[in-house]
């Protein structure tokens, strides 16, 4: 039929570009409230007393604290320690004390004025050393929220073997989804005193869960409905589920709908964000390139609660040897717990924090052993049939080395390269450069030019056995009038789910894409498909939906008795003498993955993305400013569905990735966000944009749907490093701490002066 | 407190009665139920709440209603093109892959309206700079621009 590869305009396009798309914030419901949190303001303690001042009129609005909360106070997420309101100790800036819910916001946010906690503080735990030397205990007995090891081969062995042994530690910051819609979420109370809600969210499936817990109700009762939603990039993975929380107490206590929507300050101080890290790397590598034995230390900052960290060092650790073969490699590292909002999911999920620490690495070894950085990657770069850290033979879908050839010649690395190596003097001009050649002829007066490479993949789906345990489902309804609903627990959030997913059913059944739609995802109307994450919703719901459609082939063939005939013919037949046809399936996990949760042992995923990006900057040698003007993209995906979408994936994922490379940095004090607007918080414009040119590279994976994998997150993998290492052509200096501010990269010439001088 | 004004909303004259200390954003939205106008930051720094003002591009969420005046006039995105008729910057967005999320879409194309009324042949950079007061989080921006720069180059009358 040809609908996938083809460049479909978006199923939900006309309702956007028009603005008649129904955000939450959209929504009105009638006789419905606002709510809003009183919060806790220090990072640590314990709440003496809640007073209410008496000056306000309290009978004209609801207030309700966790004796309001019907089920168990907590958030179900992996762990169950973190409260929807506090209970006793405080452990973070922010935390929910008190709900109000009022006739309009005004009068809500008037009420929470009126509101004083008196507080016992104690000393807060701030960073990840601090928690890690135990200088108080916050979380369990020694402030471990996760730690996993990988062993493979002899690492001291490797090192002994090794010609040169090379060392670093790299460093990245908290980042902001910084999504332009805020969070929010509407509770009303539904039929038989259960809850409705319907909301920004990227997974239903997960409120269902936790909602049962806090409101002590069966399923039943509850329906979780999605919003259209105005971006999410993970940040709306978990903490929806808190808003449904608040959202739901006070709808219950209230007797009528509450809205609950964050401002942009409350949103950027209490969601979640990327996990700042710090991963040291030690290296062995012979003369000739190889590497021998590679040691990895990784430390992420959780926060003060669980929520998703396990599972982001998971994915941390599974990258953080990068897309290379060595024989000996051992991983080892922990999550450990803060007294800060808690972290959790942002597009790549501890993958661009690990990539970023092995990618700069990879430039540093180059150097030590005076090889070009493309040399040393295509030495080392994984193939079919390469064994990984986690004792992984690789199958097939290995598209890294094309990827790495396509992304050097098309910029002409290995040539501009050579022609900016550098020196840093550090004299008063700022930086010196050793040789330019003329190259690209728009270089402006008093910048140096630089060119960086990086070489990254990603697993899709679910860790492990992940998508095993979670069997997600989807289905296909065949409609009386012979179109067909796609159902899935799948959220469309911008990146086009809603598109690719009815397009790779009307190929595989052989109808236009206009016969097919998809049903909103609403927990009481659709399967749980597991949530929308990981770069899982193509390469595994997907393929679900292959299923569905052979079986629903099946089906009508069986009934009309024959096997031939067009899907149409064969449809309206079975619609005439049975009527309409669902048909739902579950995901069979890919056959041949094994997988050992206790060892770390086996196929991590069952089938990576591949990426390399290469960066061109251009460095002003007077104010350290950094320009990235061109990025070069090669990726992957196995089959793009929709190569437009795919592109938009891509392009957004590299701006975004770009922004936590060289501007983006949330700074506390004492535990409390400094820069919660976009006013501090700087994000690209269109004026950081760089030229962006794209190469597809397409190693179709067997058991992906038509060979699909997943992109979503792969484009934040790579970026950060190949900036770096573009500054370190630029100017010699290597920055191992991102964002590469102007100011950090000053700090770095100032000391390599003072070492050489 | 509440203040009565004679405006020119998408075309049509409303006598528009809200408080004067009310955002135009919210009057937009709430009042006029025209809720294809955007609030992401509420500060002035998105350009999601992006509408024209009597032919200039504002950020109706720094705007108070108590500013405008009897005869001013303000297009939303609803005032540009709809169900039936799509404008043909809606057009050229929705066949670019322009719009993601959405969320950012509305204040976007109504910044890219009034730079093409102004300037119906914008250079590359003119575009960039027309819209470097909208953030957009999905896209990274390329389809957006390539989106403006077709519709201005297929002399379609905006
Ligand atoms: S909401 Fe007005 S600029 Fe962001
Ligand atoms: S399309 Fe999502 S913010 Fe622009």
């Amino acid at each position: 039929m040809g609908v996938v590869g083809q460049n479909a305009v978006r199923l939900d396009g006309r309702e956007k570009v028009t603005g008649r798309a129904l955000y939450v914030d959209d929504i009105v419901m009638p006789g419905m409230w606002h709510g809003v949190a009183v919060r806790t303001t220090i990072p640590s303690g314990k709440v003496l007393s809640v007073v209410f001042d008496p000056r306000f009129n309290w009978k004209k609005v609801v207030v309700a604290d966790r004796h309001d909360i019907p089920g168990r106070n907590v958030v179900t997420m992996i762990e169950e320690d973190m409260p929807l309101l506090v209970h006793d100790e405080i452990r973070h800036i922010g935390e929910a004390i008190v709900l109000i819910a009022a006739p309009t916001k005004k009068m809500a946010e008037d009420a929470r004025r009126h509101v004083e906690i008196r507080y016992e503080e104690w000393q807060p735990v701030l960073t990840i050393e601090d928690s890690k030397a135990k200088k108080r205990v916050i979380h369990g007995s020694d402030n471990v929220i996760s730690r996993y090891k990988i062993d493979k081969g002899d690492v001291s062995a490797g090192f002994k073997d090794s010609d040169a042994i090379v060392e670093g530690v790299y460093r990245t910051g908290a980042q902001e989804q910084a999504y332009i819609e805020p969070q929010g979420i509407i509770a009303s109370p539904g039929k038989g005193g259960g809850v409705d809600l319907v909301g920004s969210m990227q997974c239903p499936f997960y409120i269902l869960k936790a909602l049962e817990r806090l409101l002590g109700m069966s399923e039943t009762k509850l329906s979780v409905k999605q919003a259209t939603v105005g971006g999410a990039f993970g940040g709306k993975e978990d903490y929806p589920s808190v808003l449904a929380g608040y959202a739901s107490v006070l709808a219950l206590k209230a007797k009528r709908p509450v809205k609950m929507i964050y401002d942009r300050n409350e949103d950027m101080n209490v969601t979640t964000k990327r996990h700042p890290s710090v991963v040291r790397h030690r290296t062995g590598v012979k003369k000739n390139g190889m590497l021998v034995a590679m040691d990895i230390g990784i430390e992420l900052d959780a926060g003060a609660y669980t929520t998703l960290t396990p599972v982001v060092l998971s994915r941390g650790f599974l990258h953080s040897a990068g897309p290379y073969r060595c024989p000996n490699v051992r991983i080892a590292g922990a999550a450990f717990a803060t007294n800060a909002p808690p972290n959790g999911a942002f597009r790549g999920f501890g993958a661009p924090q690990t990539l970023f620490a092995v990618e700069a690495h990879m430039d540093k070894i180059a150097e030590e052993i005076g090889m070009s950085p493309l040399e040393l990657r295509r030495i080392n770069c994984l193939k079919v049939g390469d064994e990984m850290a986690t004792g992984q033979i690789l199958k097939e879908s290995v598209g890294a080395l094309e990827c790495l050839e396509k992304a050097a010649a098309a910029s002409g690395f290995e040539r501009k390269w050579r022609a900016s190596l550098p020196l840093c003097k550090g004299e008063s001009e700022g930086i010196e450069v050793r040789s330019t050649l003329p190259d690209p002829p728009l270089q402006r007066e008093g910048t140096v030019r630089g060119i960086g490479i990086s070489l990254f993949m990603h697993g899709g789906g679910f860790t492990g056995s992940g998508e095993a345990k979670m069997k997600g489902k989807a289905g296909i309804r065949l409609e009386r009038d012979g179109k067909l609903t796609v159902l899935t627990g799948c959220t469309e959030m911008g990146q086009g789910a809603h598109t690719v997913l009815p397009q790779i059913v009307a190929e595989c059944l052989g109808v236009p894409l206009s016969c097919v739609r998809v049903e909103t995802p609403d927990t009481s109307k659709v399967p749980d498909s597991g949530p929308t994450v990981a770069s899982r919703v193509t390469m595994v719901i997907g393929k679900v939906l292959c299923v569905c459609a052979e079986e629903m082939k099946r089906r009508l063939s069986e009934a009309a008795g024959r096997d031939h005939g067009d899907f149409r013919s064969l449809a309206g037949s079975f619609l005439k003498k049975r009527g309409p046809l669902t048909i739902i399936e579950a995901y069979e996990p890919t056959p041949g993955i094994h997988w050992d949760d206790t060892t770390y042992h086996g196929d991590a995923y069952a089938a990576y993305s591949w990426g390399c990006d290469v960066a061109e900057v251009e460095v002003d040698k007077d104010t350290f400013e950094i320009k990235v003007e061109r990025m070069y993209m090669a990726h992957d995906v196995g089959r793009a569905v929709n190569p437009q979408m795919v592109e938009g994936q891509i392009e957004g994922g590299t701006l975004q990735a770009l922004g936590w490379a060289l501007m983006e940095d949330n700074r506390y004090d004492g535990g409390k966000l400094l820069n919660n607007r976009f006013q501090t918080y700087i994000i690209p414009t269109t004026m950081d944009t760089p030229f962006l040119e794209l190469i597809t590279v397409e190693h179709p994976f067997s058991h992906g749907p038509l060979g699909a994998k997943g992109v979503g997150e792969l484009p934040h993998d790579g970026a950060a490093p190949a900036v770096v290492n573009a500054i370190a052509n630029a100017t010699g200096i290597r920055i191992s701490e991102i964002p590469a501010t102007p100011e950090r990269l000053f700090e770095e010439c100032k000391k390599k002066h003072f070492r050489s001088s | 407190m509440g203040k009565s004004i004679a405006l020119i909303v998408n075309g049509k004259r409303k006598k528009v009665k809200a408080h004067a200390a009310s955002r135009v954003l919210d009057v937009l939205r709430e009042t006029l139920k025209l809720t294809g106008t955007k609030e992401g930051c509420g500060e002035g720094e998105c350009g999601a709440c992006s509408v024209i003002l009597n032919g200039e591009v504002v950020n109706s969420c720094l705007i108070l209603f108590g500013q405008l005046n009897d005869g001013d006039d303000i297009t939303t995105i609803e005032g540009i093109g709809g169900k039936k008729k799509l404008h043909p910057l809606q057009e050229y967005f929705l066949e670019c892959g322009a719009s993601q999320c959405g969320i950012c879409t509305p204040g976007m194309i109504m910044a890219a309206y009034a730079l093409l009324k102004k300037n119906p042949r914008p250079t590359h950079d003119e575009i960039r700079q027309a819209v470097a007061g909208n953030l957009c989080r999905c896209t990274g921006y390329a389809k957006i621009i390539e989106a403006i720069e077709r519709c201005a180059t297929s002399n379609v009358k905006i």
